[in-house]
């Protein structure tokens, strides 16, 4: 275990010890920013069923960003090691291989975590200008943020895979946001009501983060899509020790 | 201490390594002698668990580098090549967070951190991020993060390269001073630098072992006794006579006049079986020569190294 929180500590710091977090951070600040300002100033122009949270969540801000973010976070995990060398004395220190994906794993997702934490305090601007809840109930909040953290559980999971199977940051970067993409565009099915059979997109709407955002944003929590975001970053996670493991017979 | 037998590893079709053995006592000072390609870096790599090796069994103090990994890695310290480090990393917590890692308690890791630091040499950069050194310091580093938990065993792949005389110098002191306290693998093109530093050599070369003794033993196995070169510098009265004298002399088998500086020739002779020294000594008392240098230059481990490896050679994998 202490091994693990060496590794985690490094990943972390190293994130925040180089620009890159908080370059980051700043950008997705202001787009973010950005987007809830103009939520606010959508509302202010009549009166609408939505709430400043599901205005804030359901929007193509939001989306972009946090679509963005899954290449940036994960591209330079494993390949910058690769690159530089320095998977060599990582590797021939006594760790074990799980413990190095665990560690960058949950250092990058901490880092995630960082990220939107900031964004809270828009809703609490919104309170002490407006006196008014941004959210029809607490649960609206934990729905929206607890989405955006198993969401992003998966989508970093995903990153750290491609990551771990090339050398090269950019090629790891295209790949994160190809899948991350596919997967996002698969919910996008369910629009397409009339060409695809009623299972399939049943499935599609469950499976999809805009639909599943729309609930959670509202508090109402669907169990399929959080086991759904648990089972596949564990089997993503599986996947890249996987890869890991076979750059031993990688030239 | 390292035990390896029936090696091998190849990467697709080359053959990096083929059916290696050898073995390293605790205490000794081992060199691994080769031209670039010829597997050392390979060997070093499976030795500390990075590679895994095709066939063939490694074990470390006691523990099999594939079955028992984690105990055998715990009890080396490994310089990679080239020296691979974060550069956003200061030189102090670098080694700590690698004290830490190979296991040392978080109440010594100061400890042996401030120690390392000391022993390399790193007292005045020990604050400074990595990625602002220069080779030298970055090397030290390195040198460092392999001694810092003091394992048993010590692997340094090309300790010196790219270094500038000085900085070879201390590293090659460094190394020496290690050399009471712990087990030393290195491998190096340099000859001259394993010859300074290593007990023992191990001449490698496509993947095999060619040649293995101590330097004394290589020169003596590689049939070049007196490397073929006696000199001797006189003031003789006429140099062609003298030479003349001297290929008349037992155990000469020939001699050639090298130089003349004013009064003084110089003459290199090589020998047929035996020292011709004694003989030409008293050959100079008996003309009345006077002589100022009489000496036979002992092969170099370069000399013996070309007698056993052939000059045609792969190219350098890294």
């Amino acid at each position: 275990m202490r091994v693990f929180w060496t590794l985690w500590r490094r990943e972390v710091a190293s994130a925040f010890q180089t620009p890159m977090a908080w370059v980051i951070l700043f950008f997705l600040l202001i787009l973010t920013g950005f987007n809830f300002y103009a939520g606010v100033t959508v509302l202010n122009h009549g009166p609408t069923e939505v709430t400043v949270v599901e205005s804030f969540f359901n929007t193509i801000f939001f989306w972009f960003p946090f679509l963005l973010l899954f290449p940036l976070l994960t591209m330079r995990l494993f390949s910058e090691e690769y690159r530089s060398g320095t998977i060599e004395p990582l590797m021939t220190a006594p760790v074990r291989d799980v413990q190095v994906v665990l560690a960058k794993f949950f250092g990058v997702l901490f880092l995630y975590c960082v990220l939107w934490l900031p964004t809270g305090i828009y809703f609490q601007i919104f309170w002490w200008q407006t006196h008014l809840q941004a959210a029809g109930a607490v649960g609206a909040y934990l729905g929206a943020y607890s989405l955006v953290l198993l969401m992003g559980m998966f989508y970093l999971a995903l990153g750290c895979l491609c990551s771990s199977m090339t050398r090269h940051q950019v090629t790891a970067a295209v790949m994160t946001f190809c899948m991350v993409c596919l997967f996002f565009i698969t919910g996008l099915l369910s629009f397409l009501s009339g060409s695809i059979g009623t299972v399939s997109r049943g499935l599609t709407v469950t499976f999809s983060p805009i639909e599943q955002m729309a609930q959670f944003s509202r508090g109402l929590y669907d169990s399929r899509a959080v086991v759904w975001y648990l089972v596949m970053t564990a089997l993503f996670l599986f996947l890249t020790l996987q890869s890991f493991q076979a750059r031993r017979w990688r030239r | 201490m390292i035990f390896v037998e029936g090696l091998t590893k190849s990467y697709g079709s080359t053959h990096a390594v083929r059916d290696l053995s050898f073995s390293v006592e605790g205490g000794e000072v081992v060199g691994f002698l080769g031209p670039n390609g010829a597997g050392k870096s390979t060997t070093m790599r499976i030795l500390c668990g990075y590679l895994p090796a095709d066939s063939g069994t490694v074990r470390i103090a006691g523990f099999d580098i594939f079955s028992q990994s984690l105990k055998a890695r715990s009890r080396i310290g490994y310089l990679p090549e080239n020296v691979p480090l974060y550069p956003d990393m200061r030189v102090c917590e670098y080694l700590g967070y690698r004290a830490a890692l190979k296991g040392v308690s978080a109440r010594q890791v100061p400890e042996k951190v401030t120690d390392a630091v000391e022993l390399c040499g790193l007292k005045e950069v020990k604050r400074q991020l990595i990625g602002t050194l220069s080779k030298g310091y970055r090397q030290r580093v390195g040198l460092a993060d392999a001694l810092v938990n003091e394992p048993d065993i010590i692997i340094l792949d090309e300790p010196t390269i790219g270094l500038d005389p000085n900085q070879i110098r201390e590293v090659r002191s460094l190394i020496k001073g290690l050399s009471s306290r712990h087990t030393i693998l290195l491998s190096s093109h340099i000859l001259s630098e394993i010859e300074m530093t290593c007990s023992r050599v191990l001449i490698l070369n496509r993947g095999r072992i060619v040649a293995t003794g101590t330097p004394a033993e290589l020169r003596e196995r590689s049939g070049i006794p007196l490397a073929g070169s006696v000199r001797l510098e006189a003031r003789v009265g006429n140099p062609e006579e003298a030479l003349a004298d001297i290929r008349k002399l037992p155990s000469v088998a020939s001699a050639t006049l090298a130089g003349r500086s004013g009064e003084w020739s110089c003459f290199e002779i090589l020998p047929s079986g035996g020292d011709p020294r004694p003989r030409l000594f008293e050959e100079a008392v008996k003309r009345g020569w006077g002589v100022r240098e009489l000496s036979a230059r002992e092969a170099s481990l370069e000399e013996v190294f070309t007698s056993l490896v052939p000059a045609a050679t792969g190219e350098e994998r890294s």
